[in-house]
């Protein structure tokens, strides 16, 4: 696993948005061939879908062949609501940007059948020939799409009923109305997310400084469903600084160290996008050993 | 057969009483439409993309009172061909300012005027060979006071005494079929006129009142029997007597509902002051109009509009050679948009929403015109953050305004 830190949610986003924009140029998109991308909702990637629609205004990047898959959406919410994710996805990014209709896909909460739904949406990700990156935000409480504590760390898309704090929590985007929150989603599980060839998190803010040190510096365990991260070979965290403030310090040098070493003595060029050594470059490469050292290096 | 979808990116809307930053809009078929919901069930996506550039788009606006325009004169009877001809140029080159819809006006007129004027200004939908969108006529008189008849020849003001069969007789309208006006300006002082106004609004016009001597009281009744309009509020009505402040009273009545009330906002008709002063007591009520006549938009220069001889001095002033009284605005009714902004120190949206939600409300039109609501027609200007208006939209099309 990655873990990058960076000072504030705008720099988080920056990064994070700029390692999406170069996973999929690197990919290479074709119609045949597409870049298949899962999305959330919720405060956390609102500033990576900005950044997102930038780089495609800049001409710098196009969804054409972008084929994407969201975590949830609420049961019984009309499609239009303003507060449903299909309203969310479209006002940050779908309407932004040049994302075909048909490559889009959202669980469809008022199907008359809501378990073939999460059938079928399982089907269709496979279909689509698996997600090559999940991004992702946390809830304070360390869960990851709609999979509060104590989901199962295999599951797969299904029907949840919303915990208490959750509900209460959303009540503010429903006119603080504790009624009008809806008490069911559909959700992608956790064994969905970390099936993807690679999962990439936003954590920022204080109040989710816990569920992120909960989440890497502990045990595998279903009450931080995030945790579930640990067993995936392909992980990146993006995280504030303020999001550090129950980690260890260790834990803190530590990853900041490896950028370190990259950046200054293997060298940017010579590491790839998601962390992978290219090829070891010789000290003489290196200009800035010295620094890093405090020392001449001897030959 | 889905017709094309032209979606406008990188704008600020003007919705909902707020503008809303770097937003979208999507039109298809004339109309605003709701793409988010197009996206997810149909499947469609725009076929062609426009780039605002960072403008304000709002509504069109609508002008429901203008006498005229471009050397044209609505009440000014040259032939029936002619005529036909006069009207499609105003109602093209009124596009420039940004008025995608508007009622031609007729000042107090004989009624051979009005039986042959009025076939011509039937509602008529605008788009780019149309041009502005006609409402409708508004008929300013002939039925006014005479001690307040401003620039209408006194000897065309006639009462009503048979009732509708007066109306009928001087418009050329019958009980049941009225193709041509939609708004009636009536002094509500004149005998019997008040029982008439259920059978204007059965008819489909908008009582307006204007013109007019009325004391307060007689207003607020005028209201109660269903006037929803006062006609240029201040200019050629009894002015505000703290005792009786007559139809300006109308602003701040208390146990009715209060009427719309036009300003002519041309900084001349209507002190800045008084602007502010009437936006202040009932801003929701204020619509813009420009009561233009045939000398606006054209260049400074002697004219002869009707019978008499004007001399338009500059874009603000025109005047009668002979008296050197005033003839008539010469605003355009963006100049309006800018000059209330100006005189009131409100918000752009509150601007811009004197020239098309309210008037759009005061019409009844407010889901299909003065709002970029979906389902709305697609009238639409682009705005800078001066209020000039940089292009125009007209039924989804845009029109060549050889903007500046």
């Amino acid at each position: 696993m990655r873990l990058i830190i960076r000072k504030d949610y705008d720099e988080v986003s920056e990064h994070m948005a700029s390692y999406i924009r170069d996973r999929i140029l690197e990919f290479n998109p074709t119609e045949e061939r597409p870049f298949v991308l899962g999305l959330p909702t919720g405060s956390s990637p609102v500033g990576v879908y900005k950044n997102l629609v930038k780089y495609y205004r800049n001409n710098q990047l196009s969804f054409r062949n972008v084929v994407t898959f969201n975590m949830d959406e609420y049961v019984g919410l009309p499609r239009d609501h303003p507060e449903s994710y299909h309203s969310f996805m479209w006002n940050h990014f779908f309407k932004h940007i040049d994302i075909l209709p048909q490559n889009v896909h959202l669980l469809d909460g008022n199907a008359e059948d809501l378990d073939m739904e999460c059938v079928r949406y399982e089907e269709s990700i496979k279909k689509a020939g698996g997600i090559e990156l999940f991004l992702g935000g946390i809830g304070p409480d360390g869960h990851i799409a709609f999979n509060e504590p104590g989901s199962s760390l295999t599951s797969r898309t299904r029907v949840k009923t919303l915990a208490y704090d959750t509900i209460l929590a959303n009540s503010r985007f429903f006119g603080n109305d504790i009624n009008k929150v809806p008490r069911m989603a559909l959700t992608v599980g956790v064994g969905t997310v970390m099936e993807a060839r690679e999962v990439a998190i936003i954590i920022t803010g204080a109040h989710k400084a816990l569920a992120l040190a909960k989440c890497i510096e502990e045990g595998v365990n279903h009450m931080w469903t995030v945790s579930a991260i640990q067993l995936h070979q392909k992980a990146l965290i993006a995280c504030d600084e303020d999001a550090t403030l129950e980690l260890h310090v260790k834990t803190v040098k530590y990853f900041m160290n490896i950028e370190k070493v990259q950046k200054e003595l293997v060298g940017m060029q010579n590491v790839g996008l998601q962390g992978n050594i290219k090829r070891y470059a010789t000290p003489d490469v290196s200009p800035t050993r010295k620094e890093f050292y405090g020392v001449p290096f001897k030959k | 057969m889905t017709d094309s979808i032209t979606k406008i990116q990188n704008c600020r809307l003007i919705r909902d009483g707020q503008i809303v930053h770097d937003d979208v809009l999507f039109i298809q078929s004339g109309k605003i439409v709701d793409a988010q919901s197009h996206f997810y069930r149909m499947g469609s996506k725009p076929s062609k993309i426009i780039d605002a550039q960072g403008l304000i788009i709002a509504p069109g606006y609508i002008d429901v009172q203008i006498n005229g325009a471009f050397g044209v004169d609505f009440s000014n009877w040259v032939g029936e061909e002619k005529m036909r001809e006069n009207i499609d140029i105003v109602a093209k080159e009124l596009l420039r300012f940004g008025c995608t819809s508007f009622a031609p006006t007729i000042v107090s007129s004989s009624p051979e005027i009005y039986h042959k004027v009025l076939p011509l200004l039937k509602p008529r939908k605008g788009n780019k060979n149309n041009g502005s969108e006609i409402l409708g006529a508004h008929v300013e008189g002939p039925f006014i006071c005479q001690d307040k008849s401003g620039a209408h020849p006194k000897e065309l003001l006639v009462d009503a005494p048979k009732g509708f069969a007066d109306i009928a007789r001087v418009y050329g309208i019958t009980e049941t079929e009225n193709p041509s006006i939609r708004i009636i300006t009536v002094a509500p002082e004149l005998e019997g006129i008040q029982n008439l106004f259920k059978k204007f609004i059965e008819l489909g016009m908008t009582v307006s009142i204007g013109h007019s001597c009325a004391l307060v009281e007689q207003a607020e009744r005028a209201v109660e029997s269903g006037a929803r309009f006062i006609t240029h509020l201040f200019n050629a009505m009894q002015q505000f007597h703290h005792r009786d402040p007559g139809i300006i009273g109308l602003l701040s009545t208390t146990h009715l509902s209060r009427p719309y009330y036009g300003l002519i906002c041309d900084g001349i008709h209507v002190h800045p002051n008084s602007v502010k002063l009437a936006y202040s007591a009932h801003p929701s009520g204020v619509v813009l109009v420009t009561d233009a006549v045939g000398a606006m938009g054209l260049p400074p220069g002697e004219y002869k509009i009707g019978t008499a001889k004007i001399r338009k001095i500059d874009d603000y002033r025109v005047e009668v050679i002979d008296n050197g009284r005033l003839a008539g605005s010469v605003v355009s009714i963006s100049e309006c948009v800018r000059n209330f902004k100006k005189f009131t120190g409100c918000s752009i949206v509150e601007a811009v929403e004197a020239a098309t939600k309210h008037p759009a409300e005061l019409l009844g039109i407010e889901n299909r015109k003065g709002t970029l609501s979906y389902g709305a027609d697609a009238d639409l200007i682009f705005l800078d953050d001066d209020l000039n208006v940089i292009r125009c939209f007209i039924s989804g099309e845009e029109v060549d305004i050889g903007s500046t």
